[in-house]
Formats: C-alpha cells, structure tokens, sequence
C-alpha cells in the first residue's frame, strides 16, 4: 500500500539543495530541524565544557586567555573581560541549549517526523509555513552567536546576565548591540515557534485519520499538542517583555526604568509568566516519546492511557499559574508566597502519576533492555531526582537560602540536561531505524549511555552540595572551600563530552554499515502507526488512509 | 492528498490557524496591558512598596503605639546634596506628621531633579499615607540654592491587623532623585530625541 503510493509520486520528488531549502516534506524538514539542534547542542555543550573548565580550580583559568585570543584584549582588560566572557558564555549557552538545541529537537525534529504519521495524516496542515518555521532557526542562531562577538557593556562583549535578561543590567547595564542582537534573536526564534505551534494544533485537530478520535491518539501526539498550547500562550508574553526592553534600551520607553516610574520586577513576572510554561514545553515532548518507548520494550500498553493524557493537560495548566516561585527573593507578600509554594507542589501530583504510570507499565511486563530502554530508564530515573529537588525549592523559606546557587544549577539540569535530553537520546535510538532505515550499534548506543550517564551525574550530583554550601551561580570564581566537588564535577563534563563523542560516532557508523533496520525492529511493543510504514517511510505517506481500530 | 477531502479541510485548517492566531495576538496585548495594569495593582495593594496618596488629610483614629520612620535619601547621576533633615523619627500609629528633606545644587548650572520613592519593608507600602509629597513633581534649583522639601503622611491605623506588619516597629521611606534632563539609559545607538520631555504624570499614576 504504502510501496505503492510511494511509487505514484517518486517522481515529485524535488532533488538536491531544492529538496531542502524550498522543502515542504514533514520529514525532511524533521531531519533538518533535527540535524540543527545537533550542531548547535555541540556548540552548547562546548560552551558549558569551557564554563566547567574555567572553574576546574579556584582563580581565572582560561577565559582570561580566551579573550586575549578572541577579543585581542592585553592585561588587566583581558581579566576584565574574560570575566565578562564567563558570563556571556552562560548566558549564551542557556540560551541556545533552551531555543535552538532541545526545543528543535523535540518539537521541530521529532514532532514533525512523528506526528503526522502517528495520527495518519499524509503531512502537516501548512507544509510551507513548515518550511519557513525551520528557516528562521538559522538566522536567528547566527544572531545569538554574532551577539558573543560585538560589544555590551563598556570593556566586555557578549550577552551578560544568564539567559533570564532581567534588567537593569539588560537596559542601562549593558549599552552595546550585543543585547539588541540576542534580543532580535529571540523574537526570530519565537516567530518559529510560534508558526510551528499553530501548524500542529491545526494538524492535530484536523487530520487525524478516520477513527482516530483523540482519546485514541498516541500521547507522544498528545504531548506535542499540549506542548503547541504552550507555546501559543507563552511566546507572546515573552515577545512582549523583550520588545519593552528593546524599546527602553533604544526609544527611550521607560517600562522597567525606575526613575521615570517603571519597575524591573514587572520584567521578572514577563518573564517567568513565559519561562515556567518553557520548561514544560521542554519536557511534555519528552514525556511522550518515554511514553511509547516504556509501553513498546516492556511489550504491554501504557498503563492508565487518558490518565497520562491528562497528566500532561494538568501539568500544562497549573504550569501557568505557579511563575513566582522563581521570585521569591523580590519582595512577594507571604500570602502570595504562600499561593505560589502551594500551586507549585501540586504540580507534582500530576506528574507523580506519570512517574507512577511508566513503572505500572514496566511491572510484569516483557522488559528488553535496548538501547532507547536504556535512556528511557535514565530519563525517569534522573527526572524524578531533579523532580524531588524541584519540591524542595518551591518551598518560599528554603528558596531564601537557595535562590542563585547550585543547588537550582543542579535541579534544572536533572530535570532538562539529564531529563529532557535523555528524552532526546531515547527518541533517537528509539525512531533512528524508522528515520533512516539503518540499525545503529546497540554496543556503541549502550556505550553512549553508560558514559552519558556517569559524565551528567559527576556533574551535576556534586552540584547539590555546592549549592548547600552556597556556591552562587553566575560566578566565575569561588573560595577555596569549594574546590574539591567543583573538580570532579568538571571531570565530570569531559566525560560527558566524550559521550557526545560517542553519539557522533554512532551515527557515522550507522550510515557507514547501513545495516538495514527493516519496518518494525523493535516487535509486536511497537503498535503506533509509524511501525507500518517501511524504513525509512515513503516521500509520502497514507495515500489510503490507516484504518484505526 | 485526496482531491475530494483537500477543500473543505483547507478551510477548516484556516479557522483553526485564525483562531491560533488571534490567541497569540491577544496574549501580546495582555503583555502589554501587564503595564497599566501592574501599575494599578501596585497603587491599590501598595505591592513593592508603593505609598498611598491619602484622599483624607487624618487617620480617623490615633493608635497608642509607637513606630519609627527612617527617612533615606539617596541620588542617581544628579550633583546635588540631598539629605532628610532628620534622620528618624518616632510618632504614633495614626499620627499626621511632616518631615523635612533638604537639596542643594552643588553644581555650577540650574539643574532639574525628579525623585523617586519606596518603603520598605515593602508591605508597609500599602499603610503609609502621604497627604504632601515632592515625589515626582519637577523641582529646578539654581547653582548653589537650598530647597526644604516637605512630607506630610501618617501610618494606617489598620496596619496593626496585617500579620506580617503588627510587630512593626520601623519603617523607612527612602527617596532616590534623578535629574530629568538625563541622557537615556541604554541609548548608545539611537539617542532617543525628546524622550527626557516626555515625562509621564507619574504622581497621579503611582498614587505617590
């Protein structure tokens, strides 16, 4: 059937660099957007590697070199802006990492790969307004990169201040183009993501196969629909804040200038109105794909289907109303506080059921440690360890001693980098054979994730004590005191610079040895619709329609 | 696709996108409408410490209990002395008082200076009524000229009923004086002409 209509429009097919940059194939712009998030998590995680070695020891270690070389700055200057480079640097990584690594995997990459065929629609709804949304990705990248290179505050160059852009230090602390730059980037990124959301929220609601009612959809669908809700809600408000920084830093506005009668902590509630939603348009994705993967290696369905639906539903909407717990040091009343440690803490019930739901759907199943099973167990393994920190400081009291350490260093990163980015890997071990139709080596997949997971958890577990002891984040230097777990959590990042090492490895050995994956390597576990198709599926698939039971 | 199916759905499809895209628009307006409406929020809650503008010149009722307000002076890009003539003083909860704060241009030109002001702690905002204020109003002062700057404000009685602010015993009203002729902050590309002149009424918008 589907041989059939492949045939029918192979000749269709666009070749060559047409095929690509004029593309409206879900698919291959699936495998653009997630070829993208490859080279910038590369870039993102050097930028982390070289934060880790700066604070290997106690003292300036390299940055002040670094922007000897980079910047051509001698002596103390160098110092100077080495410092400041430090900070651009954690600002830039953050900011790519978030924009242009997990959310073009998740819902550009795997999203519009997976969608379509897993509700049996031929493509999305809009394939050019598809096209456009990944073509704004690379301009908006290169702006953020160009913003490292030209000046920002006077002696320092690059975006300073972490990716949350709070001013003062955005408007008046930070003169230069280098904030306009990434400001700009941001609204290109947004713009992207913003098309891409409306594309699957009507891609979802519309094409769905006859039958296919959306209590019958796969949750990975579920969670990119959510996710588009997400968006769709969020990004405006975050386009609005940047666009008042914008106007305040260059057309005299004055919505966060004091003196004039604006507040910098109406940027702060903006902003997190905006960023708490983020995370979970980080994760909901995530939480899709181990729902498959889980359901398909333990050979049984997913425990509690509509339960985990609408897990994912309740986490979407409580996500909004819980943005202050990011501002509890700002002066919120204890009532407020009060609200806010609540409305927080519900959010772990929801997700306790999706938790408990994934190991209900391992229990008495058949269970096969593949590879994807593998990452989908260091996912909710290390998920539920950054979830339990997360309980920990939605507390108002212990946040007051918490706020800016490591400690929330160490959270965020067990819940995306070890959390969201398992998720990725899971995702990509688990749909490489469907993408390509090459079987990667299981022995390198595993390696990959036996090292990954020592590389993050050196990292990242030392961090909790760091920050306990108080170690502020966004700081290039730090007392003695500190040095021993600052060590081998750097130690930790080359390892697991080796393991993204590894990964590109693997994915050049699956392309060299074009091991033929076949339609469904994974068995009778795999039961949503893109197990039907051949690997790699057909230019255009369902020209008949799936019949869903 | 299917040529029968493609019409309708595309339709349909654009109602959805519509729809979308009405929603993100809507959510940029309520961005923005956060400003005006921030601002209100913070003038009837006295959130972050913003000073009610009493309609009344007296509390109803004098409370028999001390509290002692700090008086904070401080000053941003301006060449001037500025300074409360007292540092503190104690009164009653309830008691109308005034306090002097005192500026002098140390600089050899007219200068124009605009203050800013907050309390803290920052839920007491809500309780300290200001009957006269300087705050946001305009002042000139020629080279060398000293100006005695009034307040008049009493403490909300009710303040006693708040958990967080019945064992209060200070509470410090701080200003921050600006010059109003300041180049904009930020500005390096595109000095924003005129932007000084604009300045917004921002006594009666903060309630100050």
């Amino acid at each position: 059937m589907a041989e059939a209509a492949a045939h029918d429009h192979g000749d269709h097919r666009p070749h060559g660099w047409v095929r690509w940059v004029y593309s409206t194939n879900h698919k291959d712009i699936g495998t653009l957007y997630l070829i993208f998030a490859i080279i910038a998590g590369v870039i993102g995680a050097a930028l982390s590697v070289a934060i880790r070695m700066e604070l290997q020891e106690p003292g300036i270690q390299i940055f002040s070199g670094l922007a000897q070389m980079v910047y051509g700055m001698q002596g103390d200057a160098a110092i100077d802006g080495g410092k400041s480079m430090y900070n651009a640097f954690g600002a830039a990584h953050g900011l790519i990492m978030i924009f242009f690594m997990v959310m073009p995997a998740l819902i550009g990459g795997f999203a519009n790969w997976m969608v379509p065929i897993m509700i049996g629609a031929p493509d999305m709804a809009f394939p050019r307004m598809n096209n456009i949304s990944f073509w704004l990705l690379p301009p908006a990248f290169i702006l953020l990169l160009s913003s490292m290179f030209v000046p920002s505050a006077p002696g320092a160059f690059g975006v300073g201040g972490g990716w949350t852009i709070y001013p003062p230090l955005s408007t008046s602390g930070q003169p230069g183009p280098a904030m306009d730059l990434a400001i700009l980037s941001i609204h290109i990124a947004g713009a992207s993501s913003i098309l891409g959301a409306i594309n699957f929220i009507t891609t979802i609601f519309n094409m769905r196969a006859p039958g296919m009612t959306l209590h019958k959809m796969p949750l990975f669908a579920w969670a990119v629909l959510i996710t588009a809700f997400l968006l769709l809600l969020s990004l405006p408000v975050l386009a609005g804040a940047i666009t008042m920084l914008l106007t305040d830093r260059n057309f005299g506005t004055a919505f966060f200038v004091p003196d004039q009668g604006g507040d910098p902590i109406l940027f702060q509630h903006l902003f997190w109105f905006f960023g708490h939603p983020e995370v979970y348009i980080l994760i909901l994705p995530g939480f899709g794909i181990i729902s498959h993967i889980v359901s398909t290696f333990s050979k049984k369905p997913v425990f509690g289907y509509l339960g985990m639906a609408y897990a994912m539903v309740a986490i979407g909407a409580v996500g909004f109303i819980v943005w202050a717990h990011h501002m509890y040091t700002t002066g919120l009343s204890l009532d407020t506080q009060r609200y806010f440690v609540f409305a927080t803490m519900v959010i772990a019930v929801p997700t306790g059921v999706k938790i408990f739901s994934w190991i209900a759907t391992m229990w008495g199943g058949s269970i096969s440690f593949k590879p994807p099973m593998l990452w989908a167990l260091g996912f909710i393994f290390l998920f539920t360890i950054g979830g339990v920190t997360g309980v920990q400081l939605a507390n108002a009291g212990l946040d007051r001693s918490l706020h800016d350490t490591y400690f929330v260093i160490a959270h965020f990163h067990y819940v995306l980098s070890l959390g969201a980015v398992f998720a990725i890997f899971a995702g990509w071990y688990y749909w490489f054979p469907k993408m390509t139709g090459y079987m990667y080596s299981p022995v390198i997949a595993n390696t990959h994730f036996w090292v990954t997971f020592v590389g993050v958890n050196l990292i990242f577990f030392p961090q909790h004590f760091l920050g306990l002891a108080g170690m502020p984040r966004r700081t290039v230097d730090y007392p003695d005191a500190f040095a021993g777990w600052n060590m081998i959590s750097s130690y930790g990042s080359y390892i697991a610079a080796v393991g993204v090492a590894i990964f590109l490895y693997g994915v050049f050995e699956a392309f060299q040895k074009k091991r033929v994956a076949g339609a469904n390597p994974w068995g009778e576990g795999a039961t949503t619709l893109e197990w039907q198709l051949p690997s790699p599926p057909p230019f255009h698939q369902w020209e008949q329609l799936p019949k869903i039971k | 696709m299917s040529g029968g199916l493609s019409n309708p759905r595309k339709v349909n499809n654009g109602i959805v996108a519509a729809v979308c895209l009405t929603f993100f628009t809507g959510m940029i307006g309520m961005a923005y409408a956060a400003v005006p409406l921030y601002k209100v929020f913070c003038q009837v809650t006295g959130y972050g410490g913003t000073t009610q503008r009493a309609e009344k010149q007296y509390a109803g009722r004098i409370l028999d209990r001390d509290i002692t307000i700090r008086f904070d002076a401080n000053t941003n890009g301006i060449p001037w002395q500025f300074e409360p003539v007292a540092r503190s003083m104690t009164i009653k909860i309830g008691q109308t008082t005034q306090a002097h704060y005192s500026a002098t241009n140390k600089f050899d030109r007219p200068i124009t200076g605009r203050a800013s002001f907050n309390v803290q702690p920052e839920m007491a905002g809500a309780y300290f009524n200001k009957v006269e204020c300087f705050c946001f109003t305009d002042t000139t002062l020629k080279p060398g000229e000293t100006l005695d700057m009034p307040v008049v404000f009493y403490v909300d009685p009710d303040i006693v009923n708040v958990p967080e602010l019945k064992d209060l015993k200070t509470i410090t009203l701080s200003y921050t004086m600006f010059p109003v002729e300041k180049k904009q902050p930020g500005a390096s590309s595109a000095p924003a002409a005129g932007s000084s002149t604009k300045v917004p009424d921002s006594e009666a918008s903060l309630g100050g």
